[in-house]
């Protein structure tokens, strides 16, 4: 039986109590909207990208712990890195939420306490709203994202 | 039954044969373990769960029933034929239509509420005519009057609520004029379960002139509906929501109305006669059934009325009534919850909001105890803009609940605190 602190460990709710580079970046050259209807999730993620670099991040939004914890990870996590590489880290952390991944994944950090997600399918939309919506803003899409 | 009430009973009195453990025996999935802890099926306002009477009633159906009704000639074909008949006579008496003709058999109350707005609202409104709804409706009782709307280039009004979720009813009023020409009303609302004064309205409406479209797919498992008291002109509601099976519901609607209007969809059954210059309509409601209709699933809500009725409407609504004050003391009396919906008539309904905490994570968490509810914006999202919130965590009441559900409702939401604390 999954449980309930595989899910929601400390450092989740820490994160989404108090979330990291929660503003509306000023400087931003990149930004998209994420949506999930299913429970009215919602939100905004700014980039400011040097070339092909992220320089600065920043996202605002509502949304459930997970989601919101996952987005303050997030922009932690995928600060200073290029492009490729945040979408390597995405793909890394989508295959550790739905259960996907081989094991421990040293790369991932701090993001491998997300890894209870997987024994949750109906919150995978939560933990991975962000991160696709990271992935619109990356790709310079203008329309929003929606994860149903 | 008395043609006045359509409000819930009240009084504890009336209630003393009421068994609610006798009656959790009939429902086979309420010895479902979830999570290792006994079920708690507090999401009935989006399905209700079936007794054994209906299940048998689906089987007995395909076992010793099955054949394509007002068809064929031959023994199997009768029996079905009279069994779907005698199906709409149950429905008639139970909603108190005058006739059975009256009754049309749909996929459910989403597909009542567009047939209406297909064949009545395509004929009756045109460009600069207006069509009235409230600010708690479900999407399923906007969306096809938007599409209506924009098709016919008609204007789409809303009668706005109180704090409480109550209708504002002279505002409503007010709103009522000579260009509208269709109102269409929730009776119970599914996010907030307020019962409307539909009584009211429809009176109001209908000096106007206009004509009253009622989703009671929330009102029929919990009221004494009658329409003709009501005096509706259209009413619609599904067999999922009362104890009946998924794919099955219905629409009221008064038969010269009815008689009317254009046919939804072509096909067989709904003709009397084809050649391939001119097509000869079937006579109500057989005009509106095109095509071999869900026979099994008539047989499974007939077997809901049945069964429903074996108990009484009014002690169903007398105990349902119990549970919600007692969840609203219980419930509200919680640190950090605020009630959604705190209108003075309610049925079945409890929908709630709980400090920082979003209604998902108290899903997930209360789903760990085997509690089910529904989180989310309900198919209203308007209702939670309304209130300024993205989403209710919401506990709705059948007859087989019982208050130490509301009580493991009520630990499941203290666990949620301590997690978030």
């Amino acid at each position: 039986m999954p449980e309930l602190r595989d899910l929601y460990q400390e450092v989740i709710l820490e994160h989404s109590k108090a979330p990291r580079n929660y503003k509306a970046l000023e400087s931003a050259n990149y930004k998209a909207e994420g949506y999930n209807p299913l429970c009215g999730d919602r939100f905004t993620v700014y980039l400011e990208m040097d070339a092909d670099k992220i320089r600065e991040i920043g996202f605002q939004g509502a949304g459930c712990a997970i989601s919101k914890a996952s987005a303050s990870m997030m922009t932690q996590s995928v600060k200073g890195k290029t492009k490729e590489e945040a979408e390597k880290i995405f793909h890394r952390f989508h295959d550790l939420v739905t259960g996907h991944g081989q094991g421990e994944d040293a790369e991932l950090g701090k993001l491998a306490v997300f890894s209870g997600v997987s024994e949750f399918p109906m919150r995978v939309k939560c933990a991975t709203l962000a991160w696709h919506t990271l992935e619109a803003a990356l790709e310079g899409k203008q329309e929003k994202v929606s994860t149903e | 039954m008395s043609a006045a009430a359509a409000v819930p009973i009240r009084g504890k009195a009336a209630n003393r044969s009421f068994d609610v453990e006798r009656i959790r025996k009939d429902f086979p999935i309420l010895q479902t373990k979830v999570h290792g802890h006994p079920l708690v099926y507090l999401d009935n306002a989006a399905t209700s769960q079936k007794p054994r009477a209906v299940i048998d009633a689906l089987v007995r159906y395909y076992e010793g029933e099955n054949a394509n009704i007002h068809r064929g000639v031959h023994y199997l074909s009768q029996i079905a034929t009279e069994e779907f008949e005698k199906a709409r006579e149950t429905v008639r008496a139970f909603v108190n239509a005058a006739r059975a003709s009256e009754i049309i058999f749909t996929r459910g109350t989403t597909e009542a509420l567009n047939l209406v707005a297909q064949t009545y609202g395509k004929t009756n409104v045109g460009a600069g005519d207006e069509v009235l709804i409230t600010a708690m409706e479900h999407h399923s009782n906007i969306v096809p009057w938007q599409m209506l709307c924009a098709e016919k280039g008609a204007k789409l009004r809303v009668a706005p609520m109180n704090d409480e979720g109550e209708l504002l009813l002279a505002k409503y009023e007010k709103l009522l004029g000579p260009k509208t020409k269709l109102v269409a009303v929730g009776h119970v609302s599914n996010a907030l379960g307020t019962i409307n004064p539909l009584k009211q309205m429809i009176a109001a409406a209908h000096a106007k002139g206009a004509v009253v479209v009622v989703d009671g797919a929330q009102a029929v498992p919990h009221l004494k509906v009658d329409v003709q008291d009501l005096d509706a002109d259209f009413y619609a509601f599904s067999g999922h929501k009362m104890y009946g099976p998924t794919g099955i519901g219905v629409l009221y609607g008064k038969q010269a109305l009815l008689e009317a209007m254009p046919p939804y969809q072509g096909g067989g059954d709904m003709i009397s006669s084809v050649t391939f210059e001119k097509t000869t309509y079937n006579k109500v409601p057989h005009k509106f059934e095109a095509g071999t209709p869900d026979m099994a699933g008539v047989a499974g809500l007939m077997a809901a009325i049945d069964y429903m009725n074996g108990i009484g409407i009014e002690k169903i609504a007398a105990h349902e009534h119990e549970l919600l004050e007692y969840a609203t003391e219980v419930i509200g009396a919680i640190e950090g919850v605020r009630l959604i919906g705190t209108a003075r008539e309610k049925a079945g309904v409890l929908s709630f909001v709980l400090d920082e905490v979003h209604p998902h994570d108290i899903g997930t968490i209360l789903d760990q105890q085997g509690i089910a509810v529904r989180t989310g914006h309900h198919c209203a999202q308007p209702v939670m803009e309304r209130f300024s919130i993205p989403a209710t965590v919401r506990a709705s009441f059948a007859m087989y609940n019982t208050k130490g559900e509301i009580d493991a409702l009520a630990l499941g939401i203290r666990k949620v605190r301590e997690v978030f604390a």
